[in-house]
């Protein structure tokens, strides 16, 4: 290879462009000017200019979750990073490949309390799975290609490259990416065949047996969803997944219970409380799922596959622990699978199944329809209808109508959902819809939201409006930060503390003010005539949706309650909340 | 549920690349997950290689000290984490340079415990001795006890450090 003399920002366009980028969110200043010329002068590389920072972490995010490919993000140092933070932390938790460059002051200056210094690698250091700062132009290109690496492989993650002014105009040698290679980061990518076969060997003798899983599917990539299914379909077992896993097996397939946790399904919590052999495949024993950890599906045997070793062990105490990439295991456990010619007990299963469909026949997600007012869940039910025929990718904010949302829209294919599981993060589904919408130019994109999340990153409807983006935000507005009003009735006797939506803004108004298109529907009966004419405007729409104000979320397992210890909407009690529950979030 | 929940006292061993901020990513690990440190010792043992050799010991229940490995194995600089606790049973010892002032006969007390304890003088005044202890950190802290009534002004002490036993490297 020839050796090749670049500036510091040219080295950066050309590892972006090495590997792979089309594509990058940002937001210019001081501290990233030469790399923001370097962009200026080449074709290769589209830079979507956010109004945020925070907006351009969560629409890489959504760009990232539906592409299966790293997000990268460009921001200014001092505020530009600790703006970033944010989003930085909500794809640490959701496992989301994002390699954010961020500027920083000159070298010289470094420490100084320099204008919009920050110790930016200080900062992200917990919020990221690995950060660099880059104090010669010698280092960047092997940081550039090692950043891509890390963010990448073993459990995905967002890494941060910070690079001080200087380094930006300094000229060094640039080296492609076949020619580095990390020094440690080594992450296991083959399960262990023994523990396997001793899941296998599990999975084989069990009578009440439940697939649990998660993210990690997702993340793994189209083959382990695909593997998944082939499994479970062998295995003819039930089959739940976590808030991140939506989509890797689909809804409309029998075995599929709906998602298991807080405000999942009865027929899925009282599976996963009453199953003797739960199969775990890269999902993390999340708080949000086990409830009370004690009382979390006391008499099974817990089978766990996971990319990241940490996650083995860390909450629930399993009997095999399986290191390694979601594919590649389930590759192992169908050839074992296969080879042993496993007879699974029949009459265990059937009264499994029996059993299963009694919970199912619940049908815990109904709600009390009205003819006066729009129930949530019916205009997400009614959005579902009309949406599913459609290549439809669906974002969120976070509250109830992210739970309504995953309750009654139904999943069928993997990356077609994206939502802040981990963080719950506010303001996400907006700047993630903008980055799926960039991805995935013809497809239809919605953001769920409700009216005080989308509040929290509403600027980004700007950068829709430049970028064309016909993307749609469905906003359930009832007038409250529902979740916490939830809580407060079911908590706090009902008294709402600042948890009230005053002062909202004119929805249709504002979005004519963006250039964008508002819509508002108030009685169902207006719904349906109203979602279509949202889907066929091309344009980004606000589509105002009033709902039922003091609708609740359900089912509900209480804070500190065990699984089969489930609310339903039709319970005339409120729920018992013991005091150590309170203490919970 | 684990019924393992007695705390033990573990010593790790951690092999990372010397890079800017790797410390402050232990450190920050311990601190933000809430894991004790009860001592901590690090310098660089290979300047070729460019790896450090941090050595850390913690306690915890069996459940929190597989999830310490874990975490530390997840850090990217980390080459390699041994647990001198159970994986490969080592040996420790600790340095200590402890300064005693005093005259007359407590000095010369504390000269003779000096000497059953193989602490070496190595810096004396008339009223005063600062002695080097080496040993398991329970010797340090009994020489320590000893040299308290006699005279104790100033403790600095290194940390622990340790290396498994037997021929292999870690």
């Amino acid at each position: 290879m020839a050796a090749t003399e670049m500036t510091g920002a040219e080295i950066i366009v050309k590892a972006l462009t090495d590997q792979g980028v089309d594509t990058i969110f940002g937001y210019p200043g001081g501290a990233v000017l030469p790399i923001y010329d370097a962009l200026f002068q080449q074709n290769q590389i589209r830079h979507i200019l956010v109004r945020h920072e925070q907006g351009a972490v969560h629409a890489a995010e959504g760009y990232a979750r539906s592409t299966g490919k790293p997000g990268v993000v460009l921001v200014t140092s001092g505020p530009g990073a600790t703006n970033a933070v944010t989003g930085l932390t909500d794809a640490l938790m959701d496992s989301i490949p994002i390699i954010c460059l961020t500027g920083q002051v000159p070298t010289h200056l470094i420490g100084t309390d320099a204008f919009q210094e920050c110790d930016t690698v200080g900062i992200t250091r917990p919020c990221t799975k690995h950060n660099w700062l880059v104090n010669s132009a010698k280092e960047l290109t092997r940081v550039m290609h090692e950043a891509f690496y890390v963010a990448t492989n073993g459990r995905p993650g967002p890494v941060v490259i910070d690079i001080p002014k200087d380094v930006q105009f300094q000229k060094a040698e640039y080296v492609g990416p076949q020619n580095i290679v990390h020094k440690t980061y080594r992450p296991k990518i083959k399960g262990d065949i023994d523990k396997i076969r001793q899941a296998i060997e599990l999975i084989a003798h069990a009578k009440k047996p439940l697939f649990y899983t998660g993210g990690g599917i997702i993340n793994s990539g189209p083959l382990a969803s695909q593997l998944m299914r082939d499994f479970v379909k062998m295995t003819g077992f039930p089959i739940t997944s976590t808030l991140m896993g939506l989509g890797a097996f689909p809804a409309s397939d029998p075995q599929w219970l709906g998602m298991v946790g807080m405000h999942g399904t009865y027929e899925a919590n009282h599976a996963m409380h009453d199953c003797d052999v739960m199969i775990n495949l890269g999902a993390r024993f999340d708080d949000r799922v086990t409830g009370r950890v004690d009382a979390f599906a006391p008499n099974s045997k817990k089978i766990h596959v996971d990319i990241d070793a940490s996650s083995i062990n860390k909450i629930v105490h399993v009997d095999v622990g399986i290191v390694g990439d979601a594919a590649h295991v389930l590759e192992d456990m169908i050839r074992i699978w296969k080879a042993k010619a496993i007879q699974l007990d029949k009459p265990a299963m059937a009264a499994w199944w029996k059993q299963v469909e009694s919970w199912r026949a619940k049908k815990s997600l109904n709600y009390t329809h009205s003819d006066e007012v729009i129930k949530p869940q019916y205009a997400v039910e009614r959005l579902y209808q009309l949406t599913k025929d459609r290549d439809t990718y669906i974002t969120t904010e976070v509250g109830q109508h992210q739970m309504w949302a995953a309750q009654h829209y139904h999943f069928e294919k993997p990356n077609h959902w994206m939502t802040s599981g981990g963080l719950g993060t506010m303001g996400y589904g907006l700047p993630a819809a903008v980055g799926v919408q960039i991805a995935h130019p013809d497809a239809l994109v919605i953001d769920i939201a409700g009216e005080a999340s989308i509040q929290m990153c509403m600027q980004e409807i700007s950068t829709a409006v430049q970028f064309m983006l016909p993307v749609k935000i469905f906003i359930l507005n009832n007038e409250y930060m529902g979740m916490v009003r939830q809580w407060q009735q079911l908590l706090h006797g009902g008294r709402y503390s600042h948890s009230y939506s005053d002062a909202l803004p004119d929805f249709v108004k504002l979005a004519e003010a963006y250039g964008a298109v508002g819509i508002r529907a108030e009685k169902p009966s207006e719904l349906d005539e109203k979602i279509k004419q949202m889907i066929d405007v091309k344009a980004p729409v606000i589509f105002d949706c009033r709902v039922d104000q003091m609708e609740n979320v359900y089912p509900m397992i209480p804070s500190g309650a065990a699984h089969n210890e489930m609310i339903l909407s039709d319970s005339k009690d409120e729920p018992a909340v013991s005091e150590e529950g309170k203490m919970l979030v | 549920m684990s019924t393992e929940s007695k705390i033990e006292r573990h010593t790790i061993a951690v092999l990372v690349d010397n890079e800017a901020g790797v410390l402050a990513r232990v450190v920050g690990l311990f601190s933000g997950r809430g894991y004790n440190i009860e001592s901590l010792t690090v310098a660089e043992v290979d300047k070729a290689g460019h790896t450090s050799r941090i050595t850390i010991v913690t306690s915890g229940t069996p459940m929190v000290i597989e999830q310490i490995k874990a975490q530390l194995e997840r850090l990217v600089p980390v080459h390699k984490v041994v647990d001198l606790t159970v994986e490969a049973p080592g040996i420790e010892r600790e340095m200590a340079l402890v300064k005693v002032a005093g005259t007359g006969e407590r000095r010369v007390e504390a000269l003779r415990l000096s000497d059953a304890f193989r602490a070496r003088v190595i810096d004396t005044t008339h009223s005063s001795f600062i002695f080097e202890v080496t040993g398991a950190p329970d010797k340090i802290d009994a020489f320590v006890g000893l040299m308290r009534p006699l005279g104790l002004v100033d403790v600095s002490r290194t940390g622990v450090v340790a290396i498994a036993r037997g021929p292999d490297a870690m």
